[in-house]
């Protein structure tokens, strides 16, 4: 295996990050850093950045302007392409193989050990499976198997973007532990969700939101910082002081820090408990279905 | 370009065709059959056959695996997995050799059994080697997987990929000299016809059924050829790792 970076390095450092797309600013100015070795999780309603965010960190997002760093070389190196693993939001496995078929594929196409695709098939519990053409599983079985293609090769850093959608409880507390696991033997995972709840079962957390970072927390600094019992009032509460802010920075004519200090490590501490009334500034996108109803149960 | 990366990927493509028998299906019998309509239709008209049935030959692959191979990359670009493997160490170059590949032995496949149908069964009359059209009809399915490849980059859905076939096949049909021989032509449309890879594949068929051997056969074997692999190389270019 490969040296990994010393301990304390973030494995993803982005420094005024920008996507535009369609004459649309999807990233504004982002300012980020990864911790190695841990799951971060990057929560936020759905439109707001997420996925742009984890394309460009892959290196398959076109038109990233900024500084983007991952695993200490240039996102998107070819020396990264079999150290970074990422799995998109929609099954990126081909219906008309089977399960094994299509790990073998990807496992072959990676350079990873033969039995590597029985390896991965076993970590996301479907080896019942294994023969079954992907066309013929359920939605969520479709999703673990895009999920086993990305743990293929045991890569450092592994990109996964709402790979819980769909899945019941149990299966989501499953491959909650199995990214814990993963991320014990050293790697480091970023895990996009738009159901606030699954917060609560990451090591560190990035909120977003229209194409910012408007928080790098911890679950229980989110907590106590916003004063609420829940994720989902804490997300609210964090939106509306945010929008509180972006209008005094209006008012004083886009003054240059307020973008930047949107990522700032040390703005949680800061977070404070704000009046129902601010609420509704956040827009009707925010996450207002209950929490985990948003894949539902298949 | 890693001939392991190349052959994985032809395997894949191969399996992914091998759970499709209705695909196979299609693809082994239906020129055969259409093969067997024209030899009916103009069996009244003594030699109508040998001079059409030959060029039918140099059609059908290269149609069918237009379509084919046209439907089918597109999809692997819809669905994400070309994405995923373009986050992997995975060269362009492999992805297209190994359709190439994959679309190739399909393509062998189909020439022996319509070639077989079409000198054992119907009859066609054939001066040169029998091997060697079907070596033509193979390279016919080659360009014809090569520009499929080509314009599943322009195209944004299936439906759009079947579009291609009325704008990039049927005017290479109408001039390549099935219809009419390309020497009868107007001169402006001769001259066209001239540009158009489809023109060899007839006249290269035409050299076989004739009996022609050397540069008569060479040289429009040697155009397709350039033709397939600039047209495999221009697609392997359209293949992004950054997409908006």
């Amino acid at each position: 295996m490969e040296p990994r970076s010393a301990i304390g390095e973030p494995a993803i450092l982005a420094e005024g990050l920008t996507v535009r797309r369609g004459g649309r600013t999807v990233l504004d100015r982002v300012d980020l850093e990864v911790a190695a070795g841990r799951v971060t999780g990057l929560l936020g309603p759905s439109g707001c950045g997420k996925s742009t965010l984890m394309r460009a960190i892959v290196g398959v997002q076109a038109s990233v302007g900024g500084a983007l760093e991952v695993l200490g070389e240039p996102a998107g190196s070819a020396a990264l392409r079999r150290r970074v693993a990422y799995a998109t939001q929609a099954a990126s496995v081909y219906d008309d193989l089977t399960v094994r078929q299509n790990l073998s594929y990807f496992a072959r196409v990676l350079g990873a050990p033969r039995g590597d695709a029985d390896r991965v098939i076993e970590l996301v519990g479907l080896q019942d499976r294994a023969a079954q053409r992907v066309d013929a599983l359920s939605g969520g079985q479709r999703n673990r198997v895009s999920l086993a293609a990305a743990l293929l090769g045991e890569p450092e850093l592994i990109v996964l973007d709402e790979p819980t959608v769909g899945l019941d409880p149990v299966l989501r507390a499953e491959l909650w532990e199995l990214f814990h696991r993963l991320a014990e033997r050293g790697a480091t995972l970023l895990v996009s969700s738009h159901v606030m709840d699954e917060a609560l079962r990451c090591d560190r957390l990035l909120l977003m939101r229209e194409g910012r970072i408007i928080a790098d927390t911890t679950p229980a600094e989110l907590l106590t910082g916003t004063g609420t019992g829940d994720p989902e009032a804490a997300f609210l509460a964090l939106i509306a002081r945010d929008a509180g802010d972006r209008g005094d920075a209006d008012g004083a004519g886009d003054g240059g820090a307020d973008g930047t200090g949107g990522g700032g490590v040390g703005r949680e501490g800061a977070v404070r408990t704000s009046r129902p009334a601010a609420v509704h500034h956040g827009r009707h996108e925010a996450p207002q279905e209950p929490p985990g109803g948003g894949g539902g149960l298949r | 370009m890693s001939p392991a990366r190349a052959f994985a990927t032809a395997g894949r493509v191969l399996r992914q065709l091998g759970h499709d028998p209705r695909s196979i299906a299609l693809l082994l019998v239906v020129p055969g059959l259409l093969v067997g309509l024209f030899a009916w239709l103009f069996d009244e008209q003594a030699g109508a056959f040998d001079r059409l049935g030959g060029p039918i030959l140099a059609l059908f692959p290269f149609v069918l695996m237009f379509i084919i191979t046209s439907v089918t990359t597109l999809r692997e670009r819809r669905s994400g997995t070309l994405e995923r493997l373009m986050t992997t160490p995975l060269g362009k170059a492999d992805f297209i050799v190994g359709y190439a590949l994959a679309f190739g032995l399909a393509a062998t496949v189909q020439a022996i059994v319509t070639v077989g149908f079409a000198v054992v069964v119907c009859g066609l009359r054939v001066d040169g080697p029998i091997w060697q059209l079907g070596a033509v009809a193979v390279l016919d399915a080659l360009l014809g997987t090569g520009l499929g490849l080509l314009a599943s980059a322009f195209a944004r859905t299936e439906f759009q990929a079947v579009q291609f076939m009325p704008v990039v096949v049927f005017p290479q049909i109408l001039l390549g000299g099935l219809l009419m021989p390309r020497e009868q032509m107007p001169d402006v449309l001769h001259a066209i016809s001239d540009w158009l890879p489809l023109s060899y594949a007839i006249d290269a068929v035409n050299a076989v059924t004739g009996g022609d051997e050397g540069w008569e056969l060479g040289r429009p074997m040697i155009v397709i050829a350039g033709v397939t692999l600039a047209a495999l190389g221009l697609a392997a270019l359209t293949l992004r790792r950054r997409t908006p």
